[in-house]
């Protein structure tokens, strides 16, 4: 029997240790119950203490956005904590700018909950729900792109469109973790039961290869929102708005939005950049709206347009495009906007030349992927 | 048998003269890595010394009354390991309910230091040299020290270097080996008097 003494040993070294430290958990990391007050009396809430604040309250049904699921590698689930919680982390230090971190905005998924707490949050995320819907369809519109269709059934969603929802992705293959990203929402507000995404296949991506290869018609899908503030401002300026790639989520939402609303006296330019034809989407769509709204210009450019592709449309870098048109086409309106959704190139490069044109970066609205 | 070496002489040789980072070269990895902020040096040492003290008396422990018994000496490694890892874990709830203010300035560097190789080190020269638990005691607490010492030192001087003209091909980690070079040189130059091994 003496081989059993070596792994006895081990087990009751180990075992006993993992007692102790369950032990001493439960005896030190009881907090009691505390009370969350949300924006000033707003909402009151009495949980247990010692987890997260970003997880204590989505268990109370409060979403803030947060991209990582609260690694505290995406820096969204800032709020505002009035109650002194000790110094920034270093883990979140990074992620604050001076500002905030001298208005005590912290990452909701760094600050454990020792005592009461008083915060501040953004009031539309009052508004942020978890939904579960089931996968209505799912249609290529690109070689790389995916339209997908969720039905959330008898709940609605109340939102602005150009804001964004987060995808939870489950574990699946090699991925262990639940995963949340970010897509915007294509369909208009006044469809309130169905939210619509546009992905975008990124080669090695979490969520994309997951939407891309493992999700199937009627499946499943959660998905938390809706965040952000990407929005069309309510002034009476043109709109020059900016999209490559599935960047045309947002705009799809808010041009349909406006013009269900009949918000069709606006003048609205939408320059979307592609790379060849087999990029470019939506075409019909957009002809479509340009004949109903007199006001709606679409400029489809293909910075590399093939042979094959025939295209006799505007050729070139969409800035270079861009360019043009301002200085061309609408130089006689005095009143604009720009807004843009895509890679952070793009918007960099936009914003230089909308500068160059004199459209100043605080008339200037974006939504960057990273 | 036991060595004839009183705790204190033990004590100030693991500081000074077998400094376990200058003359052992034990626990580089996080000592070139932190050493570049001060204050985070500080709280690296600190949690150093403290884990360091704390481990090696529970080891001897661990070691004395159950691996020499049971002879299971070949286990050492992976039971001094869980040990430490253990230790670390309880230690930093601890000092996260106790002393809040202590828990934030050791930050991050309380958890790294279950890897860290000088805590591991310290246990196995105590196992060989055969050391008393007294011995053990001041000698793992000694060694702490001396390696907050080391990593204190090395972050004044990189603070220098910040502002000299280094060779291009010198710069960052290769100027700081160098220097540590230099520190155990001048280190071990005490080591005649005091001798332990």
């Amino acid at each position: 029997m003496d081989f059993l003494i070596a792994p006895l040993t081990v087990a009751a070294i180990a075992g006993g240790l993992a007692a102790l430290i369950s032990a001493v958990d439960k005896v030190v990391n009881n907090y009691g119950d505390v009370k969350i007050d949300i924006n000033n009396g707003k909402k009151e809430l009495e949980i247990k203490g010692g987890e997260a604040l970003l997880s204590s309250l989505s268990s109370e049904g409060i979403y803030l956005p947060s991209a990582c699921g609260g690694r505290g590698s995406c820096g969204a689930c800032k709020c505002q904590i009035e109650t002194d919680v000790g110094p920034v982390l270093p883990t979140e230090f990074p992620y604050l700018s001076d500002e905030e971190r001298a208005n005590n905005t912290r990452l909701a998924c760094q600050v454990k909950i020792k005592k009461d707490l008083s915060i501040m949050i953004p009031e539309e995320l009052f508004n942020v729900k978890q939904f579960t819907g089931s996968v209505l369809s799912i249609k290529n519109i690109t070689h790389d792109i995916k339209e997908v269709l969720v039905d959330i059934g008898e709940e609605t969603i109340e939102f602005t469109s150009g804001m964004y929802i987060q995808l939870i992705v489950p574990p699946y293959g090699k991925i262990k973790d639940y995963n949340q990203r970010a897509y915007s929402i294509s369909s208009s507000p006044s469809n309130k039961n169905k939210i619509e995404m546009l992905i975008r296949l990124v080669p090695g991506g979490i969520a994309t290869t997951w939407v891309h290869n493992f999700l199937k018609e009627g499946d499943k899908i959660e998905l938390v929102g809706p965040f952000g503030e990407f929005q069309k401002q309510e002034t009476d300026a043109a709109m020059i708005c900016i999209a490559g790639g599935s960047g045309m989520a947002p705009f799809k939402s808010i041009l349909y939005d406006m013009f269900e609303k009949g918000e069709t006296d606006r003048e609205v330019w939408y320059f979307f950049g592609a790379r060849t034809l087999k990029d470019l989407f939506y075409l019909e769509e957009m002809r479509e709206l340009e004949t109903k709204w007199k006001n709606f210009h679409f400029i489809p450019a293909l910075s590399e347009p093939q042979k094959e592709d025939g295209w006799s449309g505007e050729t070139g870098l969409i800035t270079d495009i861009l360019d043009k048109y301002l200085k061309e086409k609408t130089s006689h309106i005095e009143n604009k906007e720009g807004y843009l959704c895509g890679s952070p190139g793009m918007i960099n490069a936009c914003i230089e030349v909308f500068d160059s044109n004199g459209i100043s970066e605080d008339k200037i609205y974006y939504d960057k992927f990273a | 048998m036991i060595p004839d070496i009183h705790p204190f002489t033990l004590f100030l040789a693991s500081i000074f003269t077998s400094n376990i980072l200058l003359a052992n070269f034990l626990g580089m990895c996080s000592f070139i890595s932190i050493s570049k902020d001060m204050t985070s040096s500080n709280g690296l040492g600190m949690a150093v010394t403290g884990v360091l003290t704390l481990t090696s008396m529970i080891n001897w422990v661990v070691l004395k009354y159950i691996l020499i018994p049971l002879d299971l000496l070949y286990l050492r490694f992976i039971v001094f390991i869980v040990v430490i890892a253990a230790t670390v874990q309880i230690l930093e709830m601890l000092i996260d309910r106790l002393s809040p203010s202590l828990y934030i300035a050791l930050g991050i560097f309380l958890p790294l230091i279950t890897v860290n190789c000088a805590i591991l080190g310290v246990t196995l020269f105590i196992e060989i040299r055969n050391y008393s638990f007294i011995q053990t005691a001041s000698y793992a607490f000694g060694s702490g020290l001396g390696w907050w010492l080391a990593i204190m030192a090395l972050s004044a001087i990189q603070k220098k270097i910040k502002n000299s003209p280094v060779p291009a091909g010198l710069e960052g980690p290769g100027i700081t080996l160098v220097t540590i070079g230099f520190m155990a040189m001048a280190f071990i130059g005490f080591s005649g008097m005091l001798i332990v091994q």
